[in-house]
């Protein structure tokens, strides 16, 4: 006989529901510039608190401030923010036409800007990301024609993907974007395959591979880690926590772990946490990881700390399972708005040329839409061909395909 | 011409491909510095270093989503899976990803991996070690299957597999790795060392991928057969007297259809047989692609011959096969009816 109480089942829930006060007490935010600034071939046991804590640079006044600042020039800091600028119109955009019927989904990065653009700015021609659904600053930094990205959307009849992916799933070899997946988590091991591949062919080039925070429950990501780990691939392991996978908080999927950059600690991998807000902050973190694989002392693994201040996709309605008002109560801010600060602290930029940018963006974003929309949109238009449907599966087609194409008298 | 195992010439046809071609690569469980459970990768690391052959850790899906990031930077992987039993953790990388980059990045990535597994049953494994899963992978668009059933094949095969710009799965009936098993499990086998398919042409040739090949003509029936069981149904043939014509199907992914309806038409029946379970086995997809290619000239029910439905069991192991006698039955049911 035991004298122990019956067993209980722990199931972890957040902070705050719905007609509750947004409560964010639980996430520590350390002063900007108060994170150390190690080495890049430092001992990864020495560097384990940076798991822990938050790598920021841009303090409440606007100021670029700690051993983490000073990477980028005034030209380089402007053209990050008309990337994110550009993001956030196309994603606005893009998000009125799914309401309009042009096409069937979308999904945006309100908040989440900074991660994408500024990261894509760390990396060199040829080098590869295996990004998630959520990552196209990449493109929109690297100069993919945003005419493209929206025939995508669109499915239209210059998709470059011919209409077989759903919209926002882009590829582009060229532009080190590798093709994304729906199921979650699959890309993050095929990065570091893809960097085992580099370094056995003693290559220089590195991959990135991205995940969010609640796919990293994923055996795949578990997968990647023990091989970038066994291997010293040259890849950098991004974890995107914007807090939500959907309805669920992240701690359904870090569980006990106090953050998910500590997952990395067990496999003996250098792990940050950065602010992903801060486009400084994640462009040196970035610079710092790519760095790394590039003079191949191996993995690093980055969680950016961030908020999805839209609904997952345009399926979702956040407003059932979060309180409405969490956004606003976000302790780091709006990844627009810090950049914005900064520049007119640095005496750049001013509440003028912002509008006057947000007015040329937007105008570059709605040329683009327009010429997209004259090649048609899901259900009006020009559109790729039902014989499309039946190219690619293979090489070369084979009998069997070849006898159905026919069948379906296209 | 040197006679082979088919481990050997399994081996060889690596070697020659890695000889050939920078761009191959060898790993799986145990595969590097040991060469296999099986002994199929043993001397290639030593031949062609740690980064060419190596060991992986015991993770299915890891050892084929990072063997699909290696082929989507352009290498060739020639991966192993330990058992096809083991692929269950790995099935959403092939399924997912690596039968679909091609199709869904319109071209721009593609996916030339071969996934090598020991198939099939007959050694005592149990249901671990023993099962067949083709056709979990001919189920799925942008995939080719292979199952050879001799040396010289599986040679030709698989370089033909390497050298394919698509993945392709690699079933290799573990039974047969040594010698033609027939299904006469109280009987000693035949090792390839003596029999003509043991011999297995020097370098590099290829077999084309959906080719069958007519290992035994006849006039009464049309059995349909792959792997281990080609020797199955070639006893079941000799030891009723049916005279069969036995089609190695080869690869069963693209099918060749041609010879197929060719030999059906002729014989006017036709039975398939299969180690893997019946229910939504691949013996339903011939079944049916022979009666719509060929109902008018069939003169009787199309009969299948496989696996039970259960789980492959230890003790019951030779009541699950489908052995000579149970062909051999199904043979004379269909030359009679």
């Amino acid at each position: 006989m035991t004298t122990d109480a019956p067993l209980s089942l722990h199931v972890p829930e957040p902070a705050v529901r719905p007609g509750g006060a947004p409560d964010f007490s639980n996430v520590k935010i350390p002063k900007a510039g108060a994170v150390p600034r190690p080495n890049i071939d430092v001992d990864p046991e020495t560097v384990r608190d940076l798991a822990f804590s938050i790598i920021r640079v841009l303090n409440r006044n606007g100021e670029a401030v700690g051993p983490w600042a000073g990477l980028l020039s005034d030209e380089e800091l402007i053209e990050g923010m008309r990337h994110m600028m550009t993001l956030r119109t196309f994603d606005a955009r893009m998000l009125i036409a799914q309401r309009q019927g042009k096409t069937s989904f979308y999904m945006q990065h309100l908040g989440e800007e900074a991660i994408s653009c500024a990261f894509r700015k760390a990396l060199s021609r040829g080098d590869m990301n295996f990004p998630t659904y959520r990552q196209a600053g990449l493109l929109i930094a690297d100069g993919y024609p945003m005419v493209d990205m929206m025939c995508q959307v669109y499915s239209n009849a210059r998709d470059p993907l011919k209409g077989r992916q759903l919209p926002v799933m882009y590829s582009s070899k060229e532009h080190g974007f590798f093709t994304i997946s729906g199921n979650l988590a699959t890309q993050y091991i095929q990065a570091v395959g893809w960097a085992m591949a580099s370094a056995i062919r003693n290559d220089n080039k590195i991959a990135a591979a991205w995940i969010g925070d609640g796919s990293t429950a994923e055996s795949d990501f578990h997968a990647a880690l023990v091989f970038a780990s066994t291997y010293k691939a040259p890849v950098v392991l991004n974890i995107v926590n914007n807090q939500w996978a959907i309805s669920t908080f992240q701690g359904i999927a870090r569980g006990g772990s106090g953050t998910f950059a500590a997952r990395g600690l067990g496999f003996g991998i250098p792990s940050l946490r950065v602010d992903g807000n801060d486009y400084l902050a994640v462009y040196a973190v970035a610079k710092w990881a790519v760095e790394r694989a590039r003079r191949n002392l191996g993995p690093t693994l980055v969680e950016y700390v961030t908020y999805r201040a839209g609904a997952h996709s345009t399926s979702d309605d956040p407003s059932a399972y979060r309180p409405k008002t969490e956004s606003d109560a976000w302790p780091l801010g709006d990844p627009i708005i810090r950049l914005k600060n900064h520049l007119i602290v640095r005496g750049v930029w001013s509440e003028e040329r912002h509008k006057q940018a947000e007015a040329e963006i937007l105008d570059t974003v709605i040329a683009a839409q327009k010429e997209a929309e004259s090649y048609g949109t899901l259900h009006a238009g020009g559109k790729p061909s039902a014989r499309d449907m039946f190219d690619g599966v293979y090489a070369e087609m084979p009998p069997h395909l070849r006898r159905q194409r026919q069948q379906a008298g296209v | 011409m040197a006679r082979m195992t088919m481990i050997e010439a399994i081996r060889d046809a690596m070697d020659v491909m890695m000889a050939r071609d920078e761009r191959v690569v060898v790993f799986g469980e145990d595969v590097g510095y040991f060469g296999g459970v099986f002994r199929c990768t043993a001397g290639l690391q030593q031949k062609y270093g740690k980064t060419r052959c190596f060991d992986a850790p015991i993770n299915e899906a890891g050892i084929v989503g990072a063997a699909i990031g290696m082929a989507s930077y352009g290498l060739h992987p020639c991966i192993e899976i330990q058992f096809a039993d083991y692929m269950y953790p790995a099935y959403d990388q092939i399924v997912s990803e690596a039968a679909r980059l091609r199709y869904r990045s319109n071209g721009e990535f593609t996916c030339p991996l071969v996934v090598r597994m020991p198939t099939g049953g007959g050694i005592f494994g149990g249901q671990t070690h023993s099962q067949s899963p083709e056709a979990l992978f001919t189920h799925v668009s942008g995939l080719k299957t292979v199952v050879p059933s001799n040396p010289h094949d599986a040679k030709g095969l698989l370089i033909a597999a390497i050298e394919d710009p698509d993945p392709v799965i690699f079933l290799e009936p573990k039974r047969l790795y040594n010698g033609p098993f027939d299904g006469h499990h109280d009987r000693p086998i035949t090792p390839w060392s003596k029999h003509d398919l043991g011999e297995v042409p020097n370098g590099h040739y290829t077999l084309p991928l959906g080719k069958a090949s007519v290992v035994r003509e006849g006039a009464a029936v049309t059995v349909l057969a792959y792997g281990t069981m080609v020797y199955v149904a070639q006893a079941a043939a000799a030891e009723t007297g049916v005279d069969a014509e036995i089609i190695d199907l080869r690869t069963l992914l693209p099918l060749d259809m041609e010879t197929i309806v060719a030999s059906v038409k002729k014989t006017g029946r036709c039975v398939v047989v299969h180690e893997a379970t019946l229910t939504s086995g691949f013996g339903a997809e011939l079944a049916s692609l022979v009666q719509e290619a060929c109902f008018f000239q069939l003169e009787a029910p199309i009969a299948r011959v496989t696996g039970w439905d259960t789980p492959y069991p230890h003790a019951q192991e030779w009541d699950y096969f489908p052995g000579p006698a149970r062909v051999g039955r199904a043979l004379l049911e269909t030359v009679e009816a």
